[in-house]
């Protein structure tokens, strides 16, 4: 018995370093006192130097990130609560279930406006449109959309150009990708024409931005829908090679947001981090901080962000979530 | 005479503390009233809200191919936002069965039961509001129950409150101040009354047993009428001793004057030595005798007219001379001269009757206890204050005697030999005080007796 529970000790936190992560990197001294185990949707590159600058004067702290897609990390979360000390996604809808569910630590005296927190337990820190994003060699002749239906037309007009080449999210497995999906869908009925005429070229699914950018800028696809924008802007190499596109007739656009785990064993530190994360957002350069703040959106359009608020959850119901998949798979996987 | 009256408690304290205490008493009652309203209409609003959201999703049921499906709308959530950022849960059941949501918000519902229900519980560390209805589906096969279950944290709800809490209780605390200084001022106007009777009766002259005309509170009413009674029977008292003395002077007085005229005329007739000796004695106390009886009832009419002073014009020098001139030949007989001293005319508002008295005596002093071949000086000044000063050459008042000279009946030890009853000074002090002045004994420099009246 005794044997059982010393193995069971030591396989636990193995069980959670063997999960297969999609970027794991520890930041300062590994065998430092105090660590701080980060689970996050980013990609690693754009916290390296959020990261590099909250270790600044912090000797005896190192940072753990761990990547993994939004799905999957809403998942790892709710299995171990206590393993993770600050958790940052990109899906505001299960961050937001997260916290009602009251898996997030109340962090007061944060000046942070009311629209970019619920319950002074979930931060948003950034704020990121929904792109399409296009390789501007293969529009070559052709008039670049400005709107969801302008895309609709071109796609419609050049079927065989665009067969197989269109992608998209998978919404099944990328929870930004259903955040994104469920929000177009309840802005217009646009969106639903679109993924029909999508699921009519082959379209190719997706599990993140990062994949879609990269066979963007290979010229394995021409057009991504619902990309994060963000992610393509950063790329410098390959900025020559796409256009990014915020789509004029209505902006979709999710805010990046931070929870401190009801359970962490680092809980001063983790308040030290979403802290140090919001004052960055308002006050870093793009060197300190390369992804866009709060403001970058809501000052230049004036478009709003989606709204942090319960009703986030909606689409999160089972039974919603059923009907929305089936009439999803129904439009995009025709011809599969 | 003015006894300690012993006090039992306040009646001011006693009224401001029942005042007081009863709008403290409304104060918290008011508190719990409007809170107690307040808690009721927010939880109302609350349940309307979590009601309204339990119908958009149960509206939403549909049956497909025998299966359940609920769409339900954005809104149904979205209704529930708060300003507190209120956490929500919901439950949907098929018959009994969880179909998705939170399935430990609450017992499982029972299958039967059509009505719309509202229950506080606790729910993952916090309290909740949760609203529950059913909706029957019928279905091909057979009918379905669907039940909607809808919970919110009560943060914005509580923040209302305590809202609603701190101003009423600011309106609590404004009321008991405005109470308080009401309070406060209905007590003082009430006592007031009573401070005023006290001041007019403190205000009184001994002599003035007067009833109280002026109108008082309906409540005093009584209180002010067994005064007046009162002083009705004290005057009524001193007016029948008074009476008494005077009838008993008058009484003593005449048989008196009959006995002396005998005795003065037996006195003439006999020769023996000491027949002569004892009705010399005789005569000397009749003497002495009709002169108290004379000098009480001058103090009784003193008392009686300086009670209601009736105040006339006088021109006191005037009146001094005319005294004087009827006084010389008496000085005369005795060799001492009598002057008046005027530097003007002297004008005072009194009782001419009382003041010629009160002057009549103190010269009668200084004629009869100044030693012969002296001078007896009765000095008016109307500046800087209107005074009379008797002063006379004699041997003075005695210092150890000179505070109490001026009571009834008080004699000097020096005056045996002298006929007289102690009463003269006691008449002069009452005439002066009766028209608001002082009378002041004292010695000149040479030793002769000075009485100074001050108006
Ligand atoms: N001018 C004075 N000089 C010295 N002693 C005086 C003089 N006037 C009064 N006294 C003293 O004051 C006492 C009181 O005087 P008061 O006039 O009251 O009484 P009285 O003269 O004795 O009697 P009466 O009532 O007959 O005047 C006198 O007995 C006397 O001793
Ligand atoms: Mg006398």
């Amino acid at each position: 018995m005794r044997y059982i529970a010393v193995l069971s000790l030591a396989v636990i936190p193995l069980a959670a370093i063997a999960q297969d992560w999609e970027g794991r990197r520890v930041f300062g001294d590994a065998d430092a006192p105090q660590s701080l185990r980060v689970l996050s949707s980013t990609d690693t590159s754009f916290f390296v130097p959020i990261i590099d600058s909250f270790l600044e004067g912090r000797a005896d702290v190192s940072v753990e990130y761990l990547s993994t897609g939004t799905a999957d990390l809403d998942e790892i979360f709710r299995e171990n609560p206590d393993q993770y000390d600050v958790v940052i996604s990109s899906a505001m809808d299960l961050q937001l279930k997260l916290t009602n569910d009251g898996y997030a630590q109340r962090l007061d005296g944060f000046a942070h406006p009311d629209w970019a927190q619920w319950r002074s337990s979930l931060f948003a820190f950034t704020t990121e449109p929904a792109a399409i994003v296009i390789n501007t060699a293969a529009f070559d002749g052709l008039d670049i959309p400005a709107t969801r239906q302008d895309l609709i037309e071109v796609l419609r007009e050049n079927a065989p150009r665009f067969d197989g080449r269109v992608g998209t999210y998978d919404v099944r497995q990328s929870g930004l990708g259903y955040l994104f999906a469920t929000q177009d869908a309840r802005a217009s009925e646009s969106y639903w024409r679109l993924m029909e005429v999508i699921g009519s070229l082959n379209a190719q699914l997706y599990c993140c931005s990062g994949a879609m950018i990269d066979d963007l800028a290979a010229g394995r696809i021409s057009v991504a829908y619902n990309v994060l924008g963000s992610y393509a802007l950063a790329r410098q190499d390959i900025t020559e090679v796409l256009t990014v596109i915020l789509p004029s007739d209505f902006p979709t656009t999710m805010m990046r947001s931070a929870l401190v785990s009801n359970a962490s064993s680092e809980p001063a530190l983790a308040e030290a981090f979403v802290s140090h994360l919001i004052r960055l957002q308002s006050q870093g350069s793009p060197e300190d901080f390369p992804l866009p703040s709060l403001d970058a959106i809501q000052d230049t359009t004036g478009r709003a962000a989606i709204s942090l608020e319960p009703a986030l959850m909606t689409y999160l119901d089972t039974l919603k979530r059923q009907v929305f998949i089936r009439e999803w798979e129904n439009a995009i996987i025709q011809n599969q | 005479m003015t006894g300690e009256v012993p006090a039992y408690g306040s009646l001011r304290d006693r009224l401001a503390s029942i005042l007081i205490g009863g709008s403290a008493v409304l104060a918290v009652l008011l508190f719990f009233v409007v809170r107690g309203y307040a808690a009721q209409v927010a939880q109302e609003g609350q349940d309307s809200i979590l009601s309204a959201s339990v119908s958009s999703i149960l509206d939403a049921a549909v049956l497909r191919d025998g299966a359940i499906e609920l769409d339900f709308p954005y809104a149904s959530l979205s209704m529930l936002s708060t300003a507190s950022d209120d956490r929500v849960f919901y439950a949907i059941y098929e018959d009994g069965t969880l179909l998705s949501g939170y399935g430990d918000l609450g017992d499982t519902p029972a299958v039967a039961g059509d009505a719309r229900t509202f229950a506080s519980l606790d729910y993952d560390a916090a309290t909740v509001r949760v609203a529950t209805a059913s909706r029957t589906l019928i279905g091909a096969d057979r009918p379905r129950r669907v039940t909607v279950r809808v919970a919110q944290t009560q943060d914005a709800l509580a923040e209302t409150l305590n809202q609603i809490s701190r101003n009423v209780a600011m309106f609590g605390l404004g009321f008991f101040a405005l109470a308080t200084v009401l309070a406060y001022w209905a007590t003082s106007t009430t006592i007031g009354q009573l401070s005023r009777l006290t001041t007019s009766v403190t205000r009184r002259g001994p002599q003035d047993l007067s009833p109280f005309l002026k109108p008082v509170p309906r409540e005093m009413v009584p209180l002010v009428g067994s005064l007046n009674t009162l002083m009705v029977r004290l005057e009524h008292s001193l007016k029948q001793s008074e009476d008494f003395i005077v009838e008993a002077a008058h009484r003593v007085r005449t048989p008196l004057a009959t006995v002396r005229s005998y005795a003065e005329a037996t006195f003439q007739r006999v020769q023996e030595p000491e027949n002569r000796t004892a009705l010399r004695a005789m005569m000397r106390a009749i003497d002495e005798s009709s002169r108290a009886a004379g000098q009480l009832l001058d103090h009784a009419m003193v008392t009686f007219r300086a009670e209601n002073l009736e105040r006339e014009e006088i021109t006191l020098d005037a009146m001094l001379r005319d005294l004087v001139e009827r006084m010389t030949p008496i000085a005369e007989m005795r060799d001492v001269t009598l002057r008046l001293d005027s530097d003007g005319p002297a004008v005072l508002r009194g009782d001419a009757v009382l003041l010629q008295n009160a002057f009549r005596n103190l010269i009668d002093n200084a004629l009869k206890y100044a030693p012969v071949d002296t001078a007896i000086t009765v000095r008016i000044r109307a500046t800087p204050q209107l005074s009379v000063d008797v002063i006379d050459e004699g041997r003075g008042f005695s210092p150890d005697e000179i505070d109490i000279l001026a009571t009834r009946f008080v004699r000097g030890h020096d005056a045996e030999g002298h006929i007289g009853s102690g009463l003269g000074l006691t008449i002069a002090k009452d005439v002066a005080t009766a028209h608001d002045g002082t009378m002041v004994l004292s010695n000149t420099q040479k030793g002769g007796a000075c009485v100074t009246l001050r108006f």
